[in-house]
Formats: structure tokens, sequence, C-alpha cells
């Protein structure tokens, strides 16, 4: 049916087409939960569950979601897989359901999760389908976690809540911030964009313009 | 062959008559039937799983309380809940109350099993959300005990610091006099009460102290009534709140 291989499938949500970075999809969290690394790890974890159980369970039970009320259907077994989530952190990491307070509830209207369900899951097998729900998760807990490092380290001069610069070091206490995050994921964008165009400058090598540009 | 077709038509309650047609468009009955069946079977699943969680959810807030009364009343060894029934102090709820309808202080005690101080937290509109706080206060000399932030979404950087700045925190912890008095760092006057605020968390600061000053407020007309001065564990029968430190 596609003529993707298993480890496109995986590799795909990781870089080519990573949720945040590249498809702008769940920027919601990605900006408001990054402040520190810690946050960044529990929010990418509560994620990472929810869109590998809906992936396996929509593409399991597919046949049996008439199309008219799919988008329905597939919000239900989110919004269910959220709630489990919510719970289970708030049981077993209470101080991480404290930080990232609403946000957990939010992953809901997460429209990378859906996203997946509507583009993959929806059409393809279980096996293929988790393939490609974790490969998103990857890519979104990298996004993530970059960002909330790039942030952390910048805003409270620790990583992981380990001090690195000692008491000398002043914060920037804007990293930390609304702006900050929309400051970090500018600048992350900007260093993608780059590196994409180097890479497409590099085949088109004979093209003498390109090379001049790029180089 | 027509006929048949009409019929099916006219009766569009009965999921049988809809088969021919579902292969180009379903039913409303099985589009119904569906979202009914996926919602009954994740409420099951909400439901077990809120089963299993809720206890250990109950238990560490009740844990977290427990140990905000022993930290903002240093030196208390065993503490009672009293709640406020009809205006005056009460162990006990009456039959068939909720828990959380019903206002209420911690009652701490010392080694000796005398009095040591009264525990209460309230809850306020700070810069972002509510801030919700817990503190002692000696009811006798109206001296604050301590002070422990339960609860606040206040600005990560600025607002935070209201937990974050030891030396803004443990002055709640020197025994100040009460009703508190914020002042700006560096203009106190030497007061007894004052509390310095801190530059670039004014709202938030400030905030804090007048919790603390309307919560006093509000229950000093019943603890003028009188507090008991020994746990109630060993007089009542039915020792219901009484907790001691593990």
């Amino acid at each position: 049916m596609r003529k993707t291989t298993p480890s496109q499938d995986f590799i795909r949500g990781i870089w080519n087409e990573n949720p945040v970075l590249i498809q702008m999809l769940g920027l919601c969290p990605a900006l408001a939960v990054t402040n520190t690394v810690k946050n960044a790890l529990a929010m990418s974890a509560a994620t990472f569950f929810v869109i590998c159980c809906s992936s396996v369970l929509i593409s399991a039970f597919k046949r049996f979601i008439p199309s008219e009320v799919r988008i329905s259907a597939y919000i239900l077994v989110i919004a269910t897989f959220v709630t489990l989530a919510d719970m289970l952190l708030q049981a077993y990491a209470p101080v991480q359901h404290k930080d990232l307070g609403a946000f957990i509830a939010l992953i809901v209207v997460n429209c990378m999760i859906l996203g997946r369900q509507e583009a993959f899951s929806a059409k393809n097998n279980v096996y293929r389908s988790l393939l490609d729900a974790i490969g998103t998760g990857i890519g979104f807990t990298i996004a993530l976690v970059m960002m909330g490092g790039f942030r952390e380290i910048l805003g409270t001069g620790s990583f992981l809540e380990i001090s690195l610069f000692g008491p000398s070091f002043e914060p920037w206490v804007i990293m930390v911030l609304p702006a900050g995050g929309f400051l970090t994921l500018g600048f992350i964008l900007l260093a993608m964009g780059y590196i994409e165009q180097r890479k497409k400058a590099r085949p088109a090598g004979d093209k003498p313009e390109t090379v001049e540009a790029s180089s | 062959m027509s006929e048949d077709i009409k019929v099916q038509d006219t009766d569009t309650t009965t999921p049988v008559a809809q088969e021919i047609p579902a292969e180009k468009s379903v039913s409303s009955f099985r589009l119904i039937a569906t979202l009914a069946v996926a919602g009954a079977l994740a409420g099951l699943l909400i439901v077990l799983v809120n089963q299993h969680t809720k206890p250990l959810i109950d238990k560490y807030k009740a844990e977290q309380l427990q140990k905000a009364v022993y930290e903002v009343l240093p030196g208390t060894e065993e503490y009672d809940t009293y709640y406020l029934v009809d205006s005056s102090l009460s162990l006990t709820l009456p039959a068939g109350a909720k828990e959380s309808e019903y206002k209420r202080i911690y009652v701490g005690y010392n080694a000796e099993k005398k009095l040591n101080g009264v525990a209460m937290s309230r809850g306020e509109s700070g810069f972002q959300d509510v801030i919700m706080i817990i503190f002692g206060v000696d009811p006798n000399t109206g001296k604050l005990k301590g002070m422990k932030v339960l609860d606040s979404k206040e600005t990560p950087g600025l607002g935070d610091k209201i937990f974050k700045d030891m030396a803004f925190v443990n002055q709640f912890f020197a025994g100040p006099a009460t009703p508190l008095i914020p002042v700006k760092p560096g203009t106190g006057k030497g007061k007894p009460g004052e509390i310095d605020t801190i530059t670039g968390a004014t709202i938030s600061s400030k905030k804090l102290v007048e919790i603390i000053n309307h919560a006093l407020e509000e229950w000093k007309p019943i603890l003028d009534l009188g507090i008991p001065q020994s746990p109630a564990g060993t007089a009542n029968e039915e020792p219901v709140k009484k907790e001691t430190q593990q």
C-alpha cells in the first residue's frame, strides 16, 4: 500500500518530518512547558504514551470505525489515554504533574497526535503505525528536550537542575518566560533551515550560482 | 426489487434494514453505536484506572499536608484537625457532611503534649493564579511560627521567589508579630511584624503577607474562644483525625 520501508516509517518522525521542527505541529506544549529539561521530559513521556497507545488502538480497530465519525472516534481514543496519563502522572510523579498543570489535559488537542492517526494509523497496520508513533514521539522528545535544555541553561544556569556555571552566573530570566520559548524556537528553526539549505545546495553542485550562495 | 428498497427507506431505525445501503453510506445507527461502544469502553477504562490511582493521589496529598503542618509549626509532635462547624471548633463532622466543605485548622502539640501552635491554610489570587499557603501561628503571642507555599503558578524566575528565595521565606520562621506589615526591602523601621518584600516579585510577596493577615482576621474570633490545650486523644474515645508524626 505504501512505498516506505518500516525503517523509513520510524525515521521519518524523528528527522525528515519532525513534528515540531518541520511540520510545526504541537507547538503549544513545545513553547509552554519547556522552561526546564525535566518538564520537557515529563511532557514528552506523557505525549509518547498517548501517541503510541492511540496509534496501536486506532490502526487495530480502523475497520470498525466508519469514516463519517472517524475524527470523533480518534479524539475519543486520544482523550481517554490523556486522562489515563493524567491520573497516572498524578499518582506516580506528582511533582511533575504539578509543574505541567493544565498542559497534560491539553495533549488531547495536540494536532500532532490527531494528525498521525488521520494520516498514518488509519491506513496502515498495527506494526507500521507503532513504528510511526514511536518515531514521531522520539522526534517530539528531541525537539522539546532541545528547547528545554537551551532555555534552562541560559535561563537558570543549570541542566536537569544541576548548576553549571556557579553562583556568579546571572540567569537570563527572559529565557524561562514565555518570550524565551518563542526566541528559542525561532533560533532552532533558523538553524534547521540553514542545515536544510546547505543540504539542498550540495547535490545541485553543477549549478555554480547555488554553490557560491551556500559557501 | 424496487418495493424492497422503498420499505427499507421508510424503516430507518432498524439496523438490519440498513445493511444493503451500508456499502455506500453508513447508517446513523451504526455511527451512534460505534461511538457509544467506544465511549463506554473508554469510560470503563478510566474508571478502572481512577480506582487504582485515586487512593495514591489522596495519600500523597494528605502526606504533603501533614508534612507541611509539621514544617510550619516547628517542634510539633502531633496535631489534631479541627473543623469549623456552626462557628465553633469540632473534631468530628456532622453525619453525612463532606469534609471538603468545612474550613479547618490544625492544632499542633509539642512533645510534652502542650499547645505548640495553630496551622491554617488559605488561598487567594496572586499575580497569575491562586497562591495556596499554609502557615503556623502561636495563638497566645500572635507570633508567626512558619509559612509554606503549597501551590502557586507565579511567574518562574520572578514571582516564584516567594518560595524559592530563602531569605524571604525565613522571615516567616523568625517569629514576626502579626498582623504583618509588608515593607520595601531596606526601608523597614525595625517594627515587629515587618516583612521585606521581594524586588521583582512585589505583587506576589505582598499578596502572601496579605493572605496571612486575612486568614488571621477571619479566624481571630474563633481562636479567641479558646483552643484545646492538649491533644484530643486521651479524652476522646474516637480520635478520628488524630495523626502522629511517623
